[in-house]
C-alpha cells in the first residue's frame, strides 16, 4: 500500500490550488492552512494515498466543515473538533476507518481532512466527491451514485455531538444537518456518511488532491519567477482561458441561506469591448459572454486575480479588481443525465441545456 | 475657523494654515530624526510669516507615519499580554499564530485563552470565565506586562465580555493600558485581534509621541487642541488617538487625497499623488478615498484596517532615469534629490532633471542638464505618463472618462491629457495637499454589524444610529453628521435574513 508523505510546501500549494478549485465558494483555505502549519511545527505529518490501494471492505471517513463562512472567521476552524467528528462516526458504525477523504476539494474543505488525519494518524485518499466546491450536500458524486445518505455526525467545539441517524435522501441530509449546524452557531465539524473503499473506488472523483497541489505549485512557482500565473495553471491543467477583464459590478442577495448574485466584467487586453457576466450561488454557476451562455456548471468556472493568479471568492470580489476567468473540465460523473440533474444548470434554476465549453 | 494642518513625511514636514476655508500659508521644513524638532521648525516658520498674529487657532491636526514605521522597522515596541475570550473555540490558532516570527518575538509577552465570547446572533457562546481572567491578570502582573490586548469571539456584535475582562484586569494591574479588539471594529477574529495586538505594542510609543507633539505645539506658543489624523481621512482628539494609534497608520496617503478633493472642489475624481519616490493612485468618492475592503498587511501582520485603496508605483520626482534603453524608476534618489540629481551638481539623472531641462520646473541649474534635447525629454515624459496611465486605469472602476487631480511634489510628471481621463487638474498648494487634508479633517463614526429579522431599511437605520453615536463620542458635532458609506451584505448560510451592514458617517469637529 503506497502512501506519500506530504511536505509543508505541498500543503501550502494545496491551499492555493483548492481555492482555485473552489470556483468562487468553499471558503478561503487560509485558516486550515494555518492549522496545518501549526501541526507540522508540532511534528505531525500527513500522508496521501490512492483509493485503489485500499481493500474493498475497508471503511473511509469523509470529512467536512459545514456552516457560514462569516462565522468561520470568528470561530476559527479547529483540527481536534474535526477529529472528534470522525471518532464519533467510528463509534456509531462500529468500524475503524482505514483512511479519510475530502467531501469537496474546492476551498477550505479541501485541506480539512488533513487536519483530522494529523491527529488520527490516518492516510487521506487522493479523491473527493465534488472535484470542486458546491453549495449543497446532495451535489456530490456519491449522491449521483445513489449511495446511502446517512448517517452523518456533527460536532461542536464545546463538546456537543449529534448524529443524523437516518434520512431518505441527500436533500434530507442537507436539511437536517443544516438545522443542527445553525443551532450550534452556524458552524459544525462533520463526518459525512461513511463509505466502503469499494464505493469510493466506483464513485469517488480521483486524483483531485494531486490536481490541487499541482495547480498551487504552478501558481506559486510563477509568482516566484514573476511569470504569468494564469498561463502556469493552463500549462498543468487542460483548461480554457475564457476572459480577461475588470469587475464593474457585483450584485449580491441572500436567498434561502445562499449568497446569490451576478458579477459583471468589462473586457481588457484582447477582450476589450466585450463583456462577461457570471451568475453565482456561492460558487460561479453560469457565465455569459456578451449575453450568450459560455461556460456553465458542472464545468469549473474559476475567477482568478490577474496578477497573483490566486482565486477570488464570490463573497469578497469587489469593484475594480482585475481578473482572469478560466474554465477547467468537469468530473465525468457529473456529465451523465443523473449527474446533470444533480449539478447541471437546471439544478440551480437556470433553464439552459448544459453544453460544455470544452465541446466547442 | 482657523486650523493648522501638519504632515510629517519621510522627507519634509509640511504645515499649512487654513482660515475660513482658504489656504493662507504653506511652509516646508526638513523632517527631523526626533520628528518633534521638524514640527516645531514648521510651526515657527509659519509663525515667523506673521500670519498667526496672536489669533486663536481652533486646532492643530497632525498626520504622522511614526506608528506604522515603528512596526515596519520593529522599533520602540512594547511587550504585550494577549488575552483571548472564546475557549474552547479557535484554540488551535492562538494569538500571534500568523505573525512573522521576528515581530512576534519582540511583542509576545504571553498568551492567555479563557472561556467566553458570543455567537453571530448575540447569544453567549460560553459564559465569561471571570476567575480565569483574574488568574491571567495575576500572571501578567508577575511577568511585569502592562499593555494588554483583549479579544473576544464576535465582540463587534457584543463587546460586554471584553469590557468586563478589561475591568477585571484593571483591578489586578491598575496602571495597565488595555486595548479591546471591539474598539477596532470589524468581523474576522484573527485580523481584529492582530490589530489589537499591534495597537497594544504601540502603547508606550503612542503616549510619548503624542506628549512630544503637544510639547512642540506648546513650545511654539500656539494654544490649540491637538488632533491626530486617521487612516480614513478623519481626525481623533489626542486622548483618543493615544489610545488607538493603529488608526493613524496610513493617514499620509489619505490626507493627500482629502487635500486634493478640498483644493480642487471635486468630491468624485481620481487622484494621483506623485511624491519623490512613489506615485499613489486612488479614487475619491464623496470627498473620501475609496477604502480597501480586503486584508491589509502591516509589517507582515494581517489586519483589517480602514485603509484607502491605493495603488503605489515606483514613479516620482526623484526617480532614476536611464536613456538607453529608456527606463524611468522604480529606484529613486529620495531625500537626496537636492544633492544627487544632475541639475544640483550630482551624478544621477532623475525625472526632476528632465523637467528642469524642458523648462517645466524653474529650479536647479538648467545649464547642467542642457545636454538633454527636447526629443529626449519628450520620450522620458511619455514613459512616465505611460506608467501613470496604466496605474490610473487599473484603479478606475467606471468605464467613462473621469477627472484626475494631480498633487504632490512630482505632479509635473502628469501630462494635461491622458486616455480615460476627462481632464487633468493641477491645483495651487498641490505640493502640500497632505497637510491641507490634515487641516480640513472631520470626525467619523462607523458601524459594522450583523442584523437579523429586520427589513433592510430597518437594519440600515439601526446601523446609522450606532455610527452617529460613535461619531459624536469621538468629538463630532451631531448637527453636521452625514453618511458617506453605507453597504449591506446578505450573509450566506445564516438564518433569519441576516444582513451585515456597514455605515460610516462624518461630521465637523464640535466646538469645545
Amino acid at each position: 500500500m503506497s502512501q506519500r508523505e506530504l511536505s509543508l510546501d505541498d500543503i501550502e500549494a494545496l491551499a492555493v490550488g483548492a481555492w482555485v478549485l473552489g470556483t468562487g465558494g468553499g471558503g478561503n483555505p487560509y485558516l486550515p492552512l494555518l492549522n496545518m502549519r501549526a501541526l507540522y511545527r508540532d511534528g505531525h505529518r500527513v500522508r496521501l494515498m490512492d483509493a485503489a490501494d485500499l481493500a474493498d471492505d475497508d471503511w473511509v471517513g469523509t470529512v467536512a466543515n459545514m456552516g457560514a463562512p462569516l462565522v468561520g472567521q470568528e470561530r476559527l476552524t479547529d483540527s481536534l473538533t474535526l477529529a472528534r467528528a470522525v471518532k464519533l462516526m467510528e463509534r456509531h458504525i462500529g468500524h475503524r476507518f482505514a483512511a479519510l477523504m475530502s467531501m469537496e476539494i474546492g476551498g477550505a474543505n479541501g485541506v480539512r481532512p488533513f487536519m483530522a488525519a494529523a491527529h488520527l494518524d490516518l492516510p487521506v485518499l487522493d479523491s473527493d466527491t465534488m472535484g470542486r466546491a458546491y453549495p449543497e450536500a446532495q451535489m456530490t458524486s456519491v449522491s449521483v451514485g445513489g449511495l446511502a445518505p446517512y448517517p452523518l455526525t456533527a460536532v461542536d467545539v464545546r463538546g456537543f455531538e449529534s448524529i443524523v441517524h437516518k434520512v431518505p435522501t441527500w436533500k434530507w441530509t442537507e436539511r437536517v444537518a443544516r438545522k443542527i449546524c445553525v443551532e450550534y452557531g452556524s458552524v459544525a465539524a462533520t463526518c459525512q456518511p461513511p463509505r466502503t473503499a469499494a464505493e469510493v473506488k466506483q464513485w469517488g472523483i480521483h486524483g483531485t488532491t494531486t490536481k490541487a497541489i499541482a495547480i498551487g505549485q504552478a501558481v506559486r512557482e510563477a509568482q516566484r519567477r514573476h511569470e504569468d500565473p494564469v498561463a502556469a495553471i493552463l500549462s498543468v491543467e487542460p483548461g480554457k482561458l475564457l476572459f480577461r477583464g475588470k469587475v464593474v459590478d457585483v450584485a449580491r442577495r441572500a436567498t434561502e441561506g445562499f449568497l446569490r448574485g451576478i458579477l459583471k466584467l468589462d473586457g481588457l487586453d484582447d477582450c476589450r469591448g466585450s463583456a462577461m457576466t457570471i451568475n453565482f450561488q456561492n460558487e460561479w454557476i453560469v457565465s455569459f459572454r456578451d449575453g450568450q451562455p459560455l461556460a456553465m456548471t458542472p464545468d469549473l468556472i474559476c475567477v482568478l486575480d490577474s496578477v497573483s493568479g490566486e482565486a477570488v471568492g464570490s463573497e469578497t470580489i469587489r469593484y475594480g479588481q482585475r481578473v482572469t476567468v478560466i474554465a477547467l473540465p468537469p468530473p465525468a460523473v457529473f456529465l451523465s443525465p443523473r449527474g446533470l440533474d444533480t449539478v447541471g444548470p437546471r439544478a440551480f434554476g437556470y433553464d439552459i441545456d448544459f453544453r460544455s465549453v470544452f465541446d466547442s | 475657523m482657523r486650523r493648522i494642518g501638519i504632515d510629517v513625511g519621510g522627507t519634509n514636514t509640511d504645515a499649512v494654515l487654513i482660515e475660513e476655508g482658504k489656504v493662507v500659508r504653506a511652509v516646508k521644513a526638513p523632517t527631523s530624526e526626533d520628528v518633534t524638532t521638524g514640527i516645531l521648525d514648521a510651526l515657527k516658520s509659519l509663525g515667523s510669516t506673521g500670519v498667526l498674529g496672536g489669533k486663536r487657532i481652533d486646532g492643530v491636526m497632525i498626520g504622522t507615519t511614526h506608528f506604522i514605521n515603528a512596526v515596519v522597522q520593529r522599533r520602540h515596541l512594547t511587550r504585550v499580554a494577549a488575552l483571548r475570550l472564546g475557549m474552547p473555540a479557535s484554540a488551535s490558532l492562538p494569538p500571534f499564530c500568523d505573525w512573522p516570527e521576528d515581530l512576534a518575538e519582540l511583542v509576545r509577552g504571553g498568551v492567555w485563552m479563557v472561556e467566553g465570547g458570543h455567537e453571530y446572533d448575540g447569544r453567549p457562546f460560553m459564559p465569561l470565565d471571570e476567575a480565569a481572567v483574574t488568574k491571567a491578570a495575576q500572571e501578567m502582573k508577575a511577568k511585569g506586562l502592562k499593555s494588554v490586548a483583549i479579544s473576544s469571539i464576535f465582540s463587534p456584535l457584543d463587546n460586554s465580555h471584553e469590557k468586563r475582562a478589561a475591568e477585571l484586569v484593571a483591578a489586578v494591574i491598575p496602571d495597565a493600558i488595555i486595548t479591546c479588539s471591539s474598539d477596532l471594529g470589524r468581523i474576522g477574529l484573527l485580523e481584529r485581534e492582530n490589530a489589537g495586538l499591534l495597537n497594544a505594542a504601540l502603547a508606550d510609543l503612542s503616549r510619548d509621541t503624542i506628549a512630544a507633539f503637544e510639547k512642540s505645539i506648546a513650545d511654539s506658543g500656539i494654544a490649540a487642541p491637538l488632533f491626530i489624523t486617521q487612516n480614513d481621512g478623519t481626525v481623533a482628539e489626542a486622548h483618543q488617538a493615544r489610545r488607538l494609534p493603529v488608526y493613524s497608520f496610513a493617514s499620509g496617503a489619505t490626507n493627500s487625497m482629502r487635500g486634493a478633493a478640498y483644493l480642487s472642489g471635486l468630491a468624485d475624481a481620481m487622484v494621483v499623488d506623485v511624491g519623490g519616490t512613489t506615485t499613489d493612485v486612488g479614487q475619491l468618492k464623496l470627498g473620501f478615498p475609496r477604502e480597501a475592503n480586503s486584508v491589509v498587511k502591516v509589517g507582515g501582520v494581517r489586519t483589517l484596517f480602514r485603509m484607502p485603496d491605493l495603488l503605489s508605483i515606483g514613479l516620482g520626482g526623484g526617480s532614476h532615469v536611464s536613456l538607453d534603453p529608456l527606463k524611468v524608476g522604480p529606484v529613486s534618489v529620495g531625500y537626496r534629490l537636492l544633492k544627487d540629481a544632475v541639475a544640483f551638481g550630482g551624478k544621477q539623472l532623475t525625472t526632476t532633471d528632465v523637467a528642469i531641462a524642458s523648462g517645466r520646473l524653474p529650479i536647479g541649474d538648467k545649464a547642467k542638464v542642457a545636454h538633454l534635447d527636447a526629443a529626449t525629454c519628450q520620450k522620458v515624459f511619455a514613459e512616465a505618463a505611460r506608467l501613470a496611465e496604466e496605474a490610473i486605469d487599473r484603479m478606475k472602476t467606471e468605464a467613462g472618462d473621469v477627472p484626475l487631480i494631480a498633487v504632490g511634489g512630482g505632479a509635473f510628471l502628469i501630462p494635461d491629457k491622458l486616455p480615460g481621463v476627462s481632464k487633468v487638474i493641477h491645483v495651487e498648494h498641490g505640493d502640500c495637499a497632505n497637510a491641507v487634508g490634515a487641516a480640513i479633517a472631520q470626525v467619523s463614526g462607523e458601524c459594522d454589524q450583523i442584523f437579523r429579522d429586520m427589513t433592510r431599511t430597518e437594519a440600515l437605520a439601526a446601523a446609522q444610529g450606532i455610527a452617529n453615536d460613535r461619531a459624536v463620542a469621538a468629538g463630532a458635532d451631531r448637527a453636521t453628521l452625514s453618511t458617506i458609506e453605507s453597504e449591506d451584505m446578505p450573509l450566506a448560510y445564516l438564518p433569519g435574513n441576516s444582513v451585515r451592514v456597514r455605515v460610516r458617517v462624518v461630521g465637523d469637529v464640535a466646538a469645545t
